[in-house]
């Protein structure tokens, strides 16, 4: 070692880095001072301790719903598809038609929209509105649209129907454009290239990038308007959750277990199908 | 056939990639631009059909200003100029047919474009390129299922089937093996005498520029520090574009490549060739 730092080849880079003592070498930490460091942790820690404290915890209520989730459990042990089944069929046959239509609309809605939103393809005041309407269409959580809906068009499959479109077009909207402002630009560049117009150019340059990852997403989406479609349900917008919701307030646990079933399988069969779909458009 | 005229650059970040640079390509001559990582030369040749768009100064393609065109107008002239790319530029997913087809999304309607259905006259222009660059047996195939040297092939056949009267070439063979580098040089060489096509190509190997283009301009942070014949690059020239740097390696190893090359190439270096350079000198 001593050896090398007397080397007389250019000393001034060799001798400021190179030491003969072993060095330890530590990654430079996020925030520098310690101190604040530990006044952070501290801090986080004693409000962590504090909300944790602020919860009310009614100890008899608990064991009260205990007895309740056991009494949820045994139906589910034994789930009644018999004694409610029309109206079982009803809600699935409205959830279904719900389901699809509402992707499909969503998706047809949520193309134009996505490439609007896409900031190399859009004009500035076009991709403005149309990131405007994204926002919008995400800023609500389903729940709340439902309400809406329902206040404005009536109960039943109709308000499920638009919130579940309204919904559709904020999620797939908004990754559609992602996807779209990630392409490679190099293809769509020897696209324009060769004197394409713009419609051209989203067809031959755009679309072949994006479309396996669209086609993921819909059949995704499809999977997740079902499941919402139970939920919206409970607060009137039709399908399989009103059902559902009959059947909790009726006390009925053997027969909304077999609800759950129902809605277990299906998401499955979805889940099953649209990883098929998607190894297949590759 | 193409004239540049005090072409500037200024991206919006201030960097100045092009001042002031003129040269004229004449017909049928195959023009190199060779200079350091960040010299413009990937500008220049997206000046001329405006995927850049110039900051300053005029391009010609004949009588036309290029710089002055109207957004349809410009979709026109693209039609003419034919441009091969580095990491070939196919678009991945789509056949090697629809790749070769897309050369003529200038000349049709986007219905024709959109539904697949293009004149009888393009499709059978397609299938004599796919024949002429050695393909035709992949036209089905999607893009991203070829090897290099195949798809450049295909991106060579869809810059054709434009029927470019100027080809640019952004660094051809960047991404290829160097026997496959120089299949692909001798193949744009042998169509752009066929077809008496001026071509740009920009290249940073010194060597296949040498052994393949009749005409070497040297670019150095926006520009033109040499115009001339490639066997002009001397280690003084070379330093003048590159900066300093031992050049004899090079030289000596390129003389007998260029020897080479010629060797390989002699049935097509015949008298008009020849001439060209002559001419050149």
């Amino acid at each position: 070692m001593a050896n090398w730092n007397a080397e007389p080849v250019s000393p001034e880079t060799h001798a400021s880095v190179v030491s003969a003592a072993a060095q330890t070498w530590r990654r430079p930490p996020l925030i520098r001072s310690r101190a604040l460091r530990w006044i952070l942790g501290a801090g986080a820690l004693t409000y962590l301790t504090f909300a944790l404290g602020s919860l009310e915890v009614s100890w008899l209520r608990l064991y009260q719903g205990l007895e309740r989730g056991w009494r949820f459990i045994q139906g589910f042990l034994l789930p009644d598809f018999v004694s409610r089944w029309s109206d079982i069929m009803i809600g699935m046959q409205e959830s279904l038609t719900m389901t699809l239509t509402s992707t499909v609309v969503g998706v047809l809605i949520s193309v134009p929209v996505g490439i609007g939103a896409a900031r190399n393809l859009a004009s500035p005041p076009v991709y403005l509105l149309c990131r405007g309407v994204i926002a919008l269409a995400r800023s609500f959580q389903e729940i709340i649209v439902a309400i809406l809906f329902v206040a404005m068009f009536g109960f039943g499959p109709f308000a499920g129907f638009l919130t579940l479109s309204f919904a559709t077009v904020g999620f797939l909207a908004k990754l559609l454009a992602e996807d779209i402002e990630d392409v490679d630009e190099s293809q769509t560049e020897a696209i324009r290239a060769t004197g394409a117009g713009w419609w051209q150019l989203i067809n031959y340059g755009v679309q072949p990038q994006v479309m396996p990852r669209l086609i993921g997403l819909s059949c995704y989406r499809l999977d997740i308007n079902f499941r919402e479609s139970a939920v919206i349900g409970i607060v009137g917008a039709g399908g399989i959750g009103a059902t559902l919701n009959t059947a909790m307030d009726r006390y009925e646990y053997d027969s909304a277990a077999a609800i759950l079933i129902l809605i277990i399988a299906i998401v499955m069969a979805a889940e099953y199908s649209s990883g098929f779909v998607r190894k297949w458009v590759k | 056939m193409l004239r540049i005229e005090h072409l500037r650059k200024r991206y919006r970040t201030g960097d100045e990639a092009l001042r002031d640079v003129s040269f004229t390509v004449p017909r049928g001559q195959i023009t190199g631009l060779i200079g350091p990582s960040g010299a413009g030369k990937s500008t220049l040749i997206r000046c001329v059909n405006r995927l850049v768009e110039p900051t300053g100064g005029r391009i010609f393609l004949d009588d036309l200003n290029v710089t002055a065109l109207s957004r349809s107008q410009l979709r026109k002239a693209r039609r003419r100029i034919g441009m091969i790319f580095q990491e070939f530029a196919l678009v991945e997913r789509l056949t090697v047919m629809e790749n070769v087809l897309s050369g003529r999304l200038g000349y049709v309607p986007f219905w024709r474009s959109f539904a697949r259905r293009y004149p009888p006259g393009d499709v059978d222009k397609a299938f004599a390129l796919l024949e002429r660059v050695g393909v035709l047996d992949q036209a089905d195939k999607r893009a991203d299922a070829l090897s290099g040297g195949q798809r450049q092939r295909v991106g060579v056949a869809r810059a054709l089937e434009q029927d470019p009267e100027l080809l640019l070439i952004d660094e051809p063979t960047a991404s290829l093996d160097p026997k496959t580098s120089r299949q692909i040089m001798r193949l744009i060489r042998e169509i752009c005498a066929e077809r008496n096509l001026p071509a740009i190509i920009n290249i940073h190997d010194v060597v296949l520029a040498q052994a393949f283009v009749d005409r070497v301009v040297g670019l150095r942070a926006g520009e033109v520090v040499f115009d001339g014949l490639p066997n002009a690059l001397s280690p003084e020239v070379l330093t003048r574009i590159y900066g300093e740097e031992d050049w004899t390696t090079l030289h000596s190893r390129q003389d007998r490549e260029a020897d080479d090359a010629r060797s390989l190439d002699g049935r097509e270096i015949v008298d008009g060739e020849l001439e060209r350079r002559a001419s050149l000198a």
